[in-house]
This record gives C-alpha cells, structure tokens and sequence, in this order.
C-alpha cells in the first residue's frame, strides 16, 4: 500500500508541473499588456516600465518560466497587486473556510446520496427511486446560485433560522460559524448528492445484475447483506471515481455558493481579484487550485486501493 | 423408480413434481419450463441436456428460488430436498434453504466470485449465516474446505481475491462455497463450459470425487453429451422447456429416442467420426413467444405427423425400464398408435 501509494504521488508530479505551466502560459497569452491592464492607459510609460520590471515581465519568456516555476516550488506565489501582501497569506486567512465548506458538504452529499441511491436501485421503480430521481435531476439542472438564493429567502428571509450574511467567524464562536455554515453547506450539499445518488443507483442496478450477486444469494446470504457487503462494496468504486471527478465542479460552485453567502474563502478573494486585476494575486489562487484538485486525485487513487484489491495488482 | 437409487424407499435427495416456470415478457406471460419432474437419489448424478435457450438454467433457478424478480415465477409444482419441501417459501424461508440445504455453481467461474471479497471469507460466508459460527471458527472450515478441493497452497492463498486465480482455481473456490454447509444436493449449471478441456476434466474429477464421498445429488447442466456420459448416471433433454426424454445414459446413448435426442447426437463431435459427418440442427429454437402448441420440436422434426400439433405426454418407450420420451411417434402412449 505504501509503495503504491508512492507511485501515485510520483505519477502526480508530472500532472501538477503541467498544469503550473498551462498557468503560466494562460496567464501570459491573455490579451493585452497586463501592466497596462492594471494600471490603466493614463499610466506614464515609466510607471508601466517599473511595474514590469516589478513582476519580471521584462525578462525574456524563459526566464520568466524558471522564475515562475522556482517560486512556485519554493511556496512563493508573490505579492498581491492590491494590498502588497503575501499571496500565500491571503489564501492561508480564507482556505481554512472553503475546506470547511467543500469538505462539509462533500460529507452531506456522500451520506445522502449513497444510500438513497441504493435504496433506489433496489426498488426500482418504486417511491424512493423516483425521488432520487427527482432529486437528481433538480441537483443537476439547478445552477449553484440559484438554489443558494432560494435557501437564502426561505432559511434566512422567511424563518429566519440562519444569518443573512456571514461574515469570518473564528474558531472560538462555535456556533455562530456553524450557523453561517449550515446554508451554504446544504447548498452544495445538495448539487453532490445528485451526482452522488445518480452514479450509486445506476452502478447499483448494474453490481445486482451481476454474477457474483447471483452466487450470494445461491448460498442464502441474506438480502440485507447481498446489497450491503456484496454490492456497495463494488458500488464503492464508481462512486469514488465520480467524486474525485465532481470535485471540480464543486470547486467551482463553491466560488458562487461563497459570493452569494458572502461567505470568507478563496471564492470571494478569485472574484476581487478578478474585479481588481489583481495579476498576481489570480496565478496564485489558479496554482493552488492545481494543488488542491492533486491531492483530491491523490487522495481517490489512495481510496480505489482501499476499496479495490485489483488496483494494487497493477 | 431408478436403477442408481440407493435403498428403495429412501428419500431422493431432490425430488422435483410438476415444474412449471413461467417469464412475463412483454405483458404476457410464458411458460418457459413446462411440467418438469425427476428425482436425484443420494449419489447421483443427473444431466439435464438441450441447447441453449431450452430452459435448464430457469429449471435450476425455479428450485433455488432465484427466478427474475417480478418478470418469472414458478407457477406450478414442488420442490423437495430430502424431507423438506422448499418450493413455495418466502424469501426470507428461501434464504436459509440457499446454500444450506441445497447448493450451486455457475458456468462463469471469472464473474461469479465478488472481486472485492476475500476467497476465503466468500467460502466462509454461508457458514456464518446458516451455521452460526463465528468468523474465525467459518474461516477455519473454508481453510480445509480449500484443501478438500484441491487448492494448492490453500494457506497462503485463503487471504487472496479472485482476480488472483486462474479460471480452473475459482471454480474450485466455487465448489468449496456451494459445498460448505454440505448441502444434500448440488446443482452445477455448466460448470466446466467455460474452462479449457485439461482444467474440465480436473474439476469434473474433483466433483466426482466430492460426490463419492458425501453421497451429494447432482444436477449436472451441460451442453456436452461426452461429460453426460462419462459423470451422470441418468440423462434428462429439454426441448423448449419440456422434457422430451429421460433416461438411463446407457440406454440413452445406445438407443435415443426422441428425434431432437437423435439429432443432439449426430450434432455432437466424436473422435470415431469426421467432423464433414457432423449434422448440426436446423434451425433454432423457437423464442418463448413463438413456441408452436403441441410439440415445441414439431418445426424441426424430420417425424412429424399431423398429431404434433397437439402435445405428446412424456411416456415409457418399450426400449427398456426407466426411459421415457414425449414424442406422437417414437413413444406413442399405451393403445395409441402413431
Ligand atoms: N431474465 C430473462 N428475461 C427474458 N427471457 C429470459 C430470461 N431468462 C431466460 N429467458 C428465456 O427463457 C428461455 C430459457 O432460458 P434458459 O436460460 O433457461 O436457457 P438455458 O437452457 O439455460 O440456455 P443456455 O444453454 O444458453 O444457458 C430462453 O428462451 C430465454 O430467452
Ligand atoms: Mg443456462
């Protein structure tokens, strides 16, 4: 298991270089000169000279890229464009919150959604099935924002039960953060759990069709446990793929979730940044995205060999 | 009843009356497998014969209790093994029955283990259900269920998975998990079908070996009339969910009575014949919704006769004891004369 889960980690490296360098190869083949796009056109030609010189756009490209790359590796993303402060410090201020954020509702969707999708898969057809398809359907044709101001009226507005708007509460308001967390996380909650239920129920109904489902009950395992050890474990599988997968998608809809809430977390610094053109500030923030999505792969390659013995053999 | 039967008057280990299982395809409702009746004395071994599509596997899933949720079920019949009559149970009753009383293999030795499970504890697992041992006492029995059939190593590879087996090895697992509660009677369904022809007549060994042993029934499902006649003491053929034939293998192979079990054997390749001989079937066998009344062979049939059109009954042939086909002209009832 280690070994394995050493070449896993090896077999990242290559991803993660290659996705630093699309960063800075995105950032750079946008249009226009970015010291021009951030100070504006009435800019005096020696300010934008000093600027490029200050973000080392007037090395030749090579350089830039073995700059780019040293810094990055060293854990130095630079300095906001705004505020002058470190990038890394920033993003360590609010990541604590996202996580909080994707990891609560990841865990709400994962609960839900896979049992629901196996009860579904059993009767098929019957009551729970055509809820969790229900479900599903409405978890993936509702952008993130739109549900999350429906929650916002009926939770917030209407009962009154959650705060209207959140603001960074530290760790020592347990429960004024929990609160501020609890729409926000259902919000999200429910888009994985629609991905989750719909992927549990058709490899459900795919694992009871199976032979080795057959040879279950041939030797009188009882139902109960023919779906639970003999079909979830090999449901497990599908599942942790499409998380791994849906990750990203929950990345993204955490940036909405995040603005409308007006929650802290690298949701709202993307949006100010983009509004600011706060240059350095968007690489930074696109370099640790590319390391949170490696360690999630990770963390799914690491899975699959837990749940799948084939895995290990390869 | 029968020549192989134990004492006369023992229970069979399986005995079968009237099976009639029955698919809903379509809205309507099919009787696949019509009228089945045999018994499998302790230490015997039936084959059940017919191509593909005749109804052997619904006949071994109607008594296991396993047809297709709400698309089949067994309209009509018993079931019993040794005393104990086990068709028209509840799940729940069936449960305890599957594995227990009654055991079973299927022909895909590659799919039908769980991948994700441990061999061992899938050989341990109906022990824990059915016999109430604890995890370590079933793994203990799994262990020597694993030498018993034959598994070299069997210590080292009782923590394995499938996927680390060769076909051969996983039927054997197979056998050890339809075999651990020693149940009275087994039914192979194609067993070896899907195993090359060394690792065939390996397992067929072992299972004859097993038999003689335990004095286990078997129902032995099986495309192949060389493995009817080198394992099973009695043959039955299904034609379209009917029995066509019964028989002693002997007098099966030395004088088959129906047409169909004529023609399955000048189908089947030999040794002592060029393959330029061989004479496949005509035609296929009809689908369910297509089945003719009367004779279900009657559009293949070389015989046919006006009467086919209504259905033969399953009678004795004068050829000997015990041989028994459903045919208007090879076997024409007592005072009817074709
Ligand atoms: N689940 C099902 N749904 C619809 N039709 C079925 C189903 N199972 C079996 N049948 C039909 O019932 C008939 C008998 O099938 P069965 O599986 O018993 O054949 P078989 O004799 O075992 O054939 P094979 O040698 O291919 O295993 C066939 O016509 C088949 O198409
Ligand atoms: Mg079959």
């Amino acid at each position: 298991m280690g070994l394995y889960l050493l070449k896993r980690a090896l077999y990242t490296l290559p991803m993660l270089l290659g996705v630093l360098t699309l960063v800075f190869v995105l950032v750079r083949i946008v249009p226009g000169d970015p010291a021009i796009v951030i100070m504006g056109d009435n800019a005096t030609a020696q300010a934008l000279a000093e600027l490029r010189t200050r973000l080392g756009l007037d090395l030749p490209i090579w350089r830039q890229y073995i700059v780019f790359m040293g810094d990055v590796l060293t854990g130095d993303l630079g300095r906001s464009l705004v505020t002058n402060r470190p990038v890394l410090a920033d993003v360590a201020a609010v990541l604590p919150y996202t996580i909080e954020l994707t990891v609560t509702s990841l865990a709400l969707g994962i609960v839900t959604g896979v049992p629901l999708g196996i009860l579904a898969a059993r009767k098929r057809d019957g009551v729970l099935d055509w809820v969790a398809r229900l479900v599903s359907l409405a978890g993936l044709s509702f952008p993130a924002f739109i549900s999350a101001i429906l929650l916002l009226l009926f939770f917030s507005i209407q009962l009154g039960w959650f705060p209207v708007l959140s603001r960074a509460y530290p760790l020592d308001e347990p429960v004024e953060r929990l609160k501020s967390l609890a729409l926000p996380a259902i919000n999200l909650g429910l888009i994985m759990m629609a991905y989750i239920t719909r992927v549990t129920r058709s490899s459900m109904l795919k694992a009871l069709s199976e032979d080795y489902m057959r040879t279950a009950r041939a030797k009188g395992v009882p139902g109960f446990y023919v779906i639970w050890r003999h079909g979830f474990r090999n449901v497990l599988i599908p599942v942790i793929t499409v998380i791994g997968l849906y990750f990203g998608v929950l990345m993204g809809n955490s940036v909405l979730t995040e603005i409308v809430f007006n929650r802290p977390g690298l949701g709202k610094l993307i949006i100010s940044a983009l509004d600011k053109r706060d240059y350095t500030m968007l690489q930074g923030l696109m370099v640790i995205y590319a390391f949170i999505i490696a360690i999630v792969n990770l963390a799914t390659d690491l899975a699959y060999g837990f749940v799948d013995p084939r895995v290990k053999a390869k | 009843m029968n020549a192989a039967q134990s004492a006369p008057g023992a229970l069979p280990a399986l005995a079968v009356e009237g099976l009639t299982a029955s698919l809903r395809l379509g809205g309507t409702w099919y009787d696949a497998v019509r009228d089945v009746s045999f018994q499998i004395a302790e230490g015997e071994t039936l084959a059940l014969v017919g191509e593909s599509g005749c109804g052997k596997s619904l006949t071994a899933m109607a008594i296991m209790g396993l047809l297709p949720d709400k698309i089949g079920r067994m309209s009509a019949g018993t079931v019993t093994a040794g005393e104990r009559r086990i068709s028209g149970l509840t799940e729940k009753q069936m449960e305890k029955i599957r594995g227990d009383a009654v055991g079973m293999i299927f022909q895909e030795p590659m799919s039908s283990l769980n991948p994700v499970l441990r061999v061992g504890f899938q050989i341990a697992e109906s022990l824990i259900y059915h016999r109430d041992m604890s995890r370590r006492a079933a793994s203990k029995r799994a262990l020597e269920l694993m030498e018993l059939v034959r598994i070299p190593a069997a210590a080292q590879r009782f923590r394995a998975y499938p996927h680390e087996f060769s076909g051969g090895m996983r039927q054997r697992v197979m056998i050890a998990l339809a075999l651990a509660c020693s149940p009275r009677v087994l039914i192979a369904d194609e067993p070896t079908t899907a195993l090359d022809v060394t690792v065939q007549a390996q397992v067929l060994d072992l299972l004859r070996g097993l038999q003689d042993e335990h004095g286990l029934g078997i129902l032995l499902i099986t495309h192949n009339l060389g493995v009817v006649a080198s394992n099973a003491q009695r043959v039955m053929v299904m034609y379209g969910g009917d029995v066509v034939e019964s028989a002693p293998v002997g007098a099966f192979f030395a004088n088959p009575q129906h047409p169909y079990s004529a023609a399955l054997m000048s189908a089947m390749p030999r040794v002592d014949r060029a393959t330029e001989d061989l004479n496949p079937i005509p035609g296929q066998v009809p689908s369910l919704q297509e089945m003719p009344a009367g004779c279900r062979y009657q559009g293949r049939c070389p015989l046919r006769v006006a009467k086919c059109a209504e259905r033969p009954p399953l009678v004795a042939v004068s050829e000997g004891p015990h041989h028994l086909a459903r045919c208007w002209v090879k076997a024409p009832p007592p005072g009817e004369g074709a």
